[in-house]
């Protein structure tokens, strides 16, 4: 068992096999995301059910909370990868981190553009500032932005993989107290709580296109990450002997 | 790094060691220490020409004018932390020397704390003053600003290791250390807002120090691996 966990190890530490097999993978997960997304959408715009408060306004839900899940997620894919590529300096489990951010960084953009057009006709407000998780997601979209330029302002690719994980690591921590602040803040500024009344429970009829979509999106993000990272090897690898090999056959074809 | 018979000083001469150095360094450089303090007092004198000047607005406005000027102000300072130890060669002897790194970033960083961060709350009442505040809220502001100030320069002694040699360094340390120092600045200025409005405060006190204790005892380690990182 441990022999054969260390030879996955192994493999997985190899830039080739690892171009490979993302290769192969990446459209597997693309096309069923793809379709259970328009599948999941389609649902959720026509066939779903009114909300009897919020009209037909509650169906952002079905881009906002995929896209907050994954805003999140997607973090913690990177913080993960860069502990990882850390202790045991797996070079592409830096590639997989660096591939994550700009990614996640989208998908945080996503989260607060779709919460500020729903919390418009809702709440009234485009954003607020008093709430614990548009706070959070506003931090998380900055820590994406510093992540993004210490990697870009280090020219030595092995030395900000590791700074960059680093900070990546620290966010983790920081995400979380920014949360409990926020939460202290706003318990004191009484009045601010029509945010917490999330409306009525979901029925079953609007709970399905949501479940679909996050799946959907899940893998839609699962396979837009393996094209990235063959997109990152590749360039990290410029100069090894496999991609010269490969380059070379496909010029061949051309 | 051993005296006249060979013996490897202890961890607290160590501390003290460096700690002194840097003090000595700013000691020697009182503008590296001056400038973030003039830069602090002009920021806070911009807002009301900005704001206007009624007592209101300013009695209002005070508690996070004057917390954020100070975190501005401490960014500033926060730069030189290594920079003028790397560019003379001292940082590198810092790296190879036996005693442990994260002790040594403490030193440093409790030195540039006592340079910026206690000039700072020292003359905020000064300018609390213009803001009319009123004595007991500016006693809880120094106190803020105190654990306040301690963890700004825990957290950003993390953000200058990790930027420290980078061209466009000064830029980029801002835009790492600003998300981090977040809830320092919700806490800070929020618990002088309640002292003000004779609310209970003292939780935001608390939960301040907690930051400033957690910070103290992680911070040191996680700068020192990003000493590291950067310097290999």
């Amino acid at each position: 068992m441990w022999k054969y966990l260390t030879r996955l190890f192994h493999r997985f530490a190899s830039p080739p096999h690892v171009y490979q097999l993302a290769g192969t993978l990446s459209p597997w997960l693309m096309i069923p995301g793809f379709l259970l997304i328009v599948w999941g959408t389609w649902k959720g715009l026509f066939l779903a059910p009114e909300d009897y408060q919020q009209g037909d306004a509650f169906r952002i839900i079905y881009v906002h909370v995929p896209s907050a899940y994954l805003s999140q997620m997607a973090y913690m894919v990177m913080a993960t990868a860069g502990a990882i590529g850390l202790i045991w300096r797996m070079k592409l489990a830096h590639a997989v981190a660096a591939s994550a951010a700009p990614l996640g960084a989208a998908f945080t953009f996503l989260t607060l553009t779709t919460g500020a057009i729903w919390g418009k006709p809702m709440w009234g407000t485009w954003f607020e500032w008093a709430d614990p998780r548009m706070m959070s997601a506003l931090v998380l979209l900055f820590l994406y932005f510093g992540y993004m330029a210490l990697r870009a302002a280090i020219d030595d690719v092995a030395k900000a993989d590791k700074a960059s994980a680093m900070l990546a690591i620290v966010g983790v921590v920081n995400v979380v107290i920014v949360r409990y602040s926020v939460e202290w803040w706003s318990s004191l500024h009484q009045g601010q709580t029509l945010l917490t009344d999330e409306g009525p429970r979901m029925s079953e009829g609007m709970l399905a296109p949501l479940l679909v979509n996050l799946l959907g999106f899940t893998l839609i993000f699962g396979g837009w990450l393996l094209r990235r990272v063959r997109t990152e090897v590749l360039f990290r690898e410029r100069r090894a002997a496999w991609v010269r090999k490969m380059m070379a056959a496909e010029g061949a074809h051309a | 790094m051993t005296d006249a018979e060979g013996r490897l000083p202890g961890l607290a001469e160590a501390f003290v060691a460096t700690a002194r150095r840097d003090l000595l360094l700013a000691w020697k450089r009182p503008g590296d220490v001056l400038n973030p303090l003039f830069f602090f007092a002009m920021v806070v004198a911009l807002f009301p020409l900005a704001v206007g000047p009624s007592r209101e607005q300013l009695m209002f406005s005070g508690p996070g004018v004057l917390w954020v000027a100070a975190l501005l102000a401490t960014l500033l300072s926060l730069n030189s932390l290594f920079v003028s130890d790397l560019e003379d060669g001292s940082l590198e002897q810092l790296l190879v020397s036996p005693q442990p790194l994260p002790l040594t970033v403490l030193g440093k960083t409790v030195a540039h704390w006592l340079t910026s961060g206690v000039p700072l709350v020292a003359v905020s009442p000064l300018l609390a003053i213009t803001y009319q505040m009123p004595g007991n809220v500016i006693g809880v502001l120094m106190l803020t600003l105190i654990l306040g100030t301690i963890v700004l320069s825990l957290l950003g002694a993390i953000g200058a290791a990790l930027t420290v040699g980078l061209h466009r360094g000064t830029a980029l340390l801002s835009l790492l250390v600003l998300p981090l120092a977040m809830p320092v600045l919700i806490l800070g200025a929020n618990t002088v807002s309640l002292a003000a409005g004779e609310e209970l405060y003292t939780q935001g006190l608390w939960a301040l120090a907690a930051y400033a204790v957690g910070a103290l005892s992680l911070a040191p380690f996680a700068a020192a691996a990003a000493l590291r990182v950067t310097n290999e």
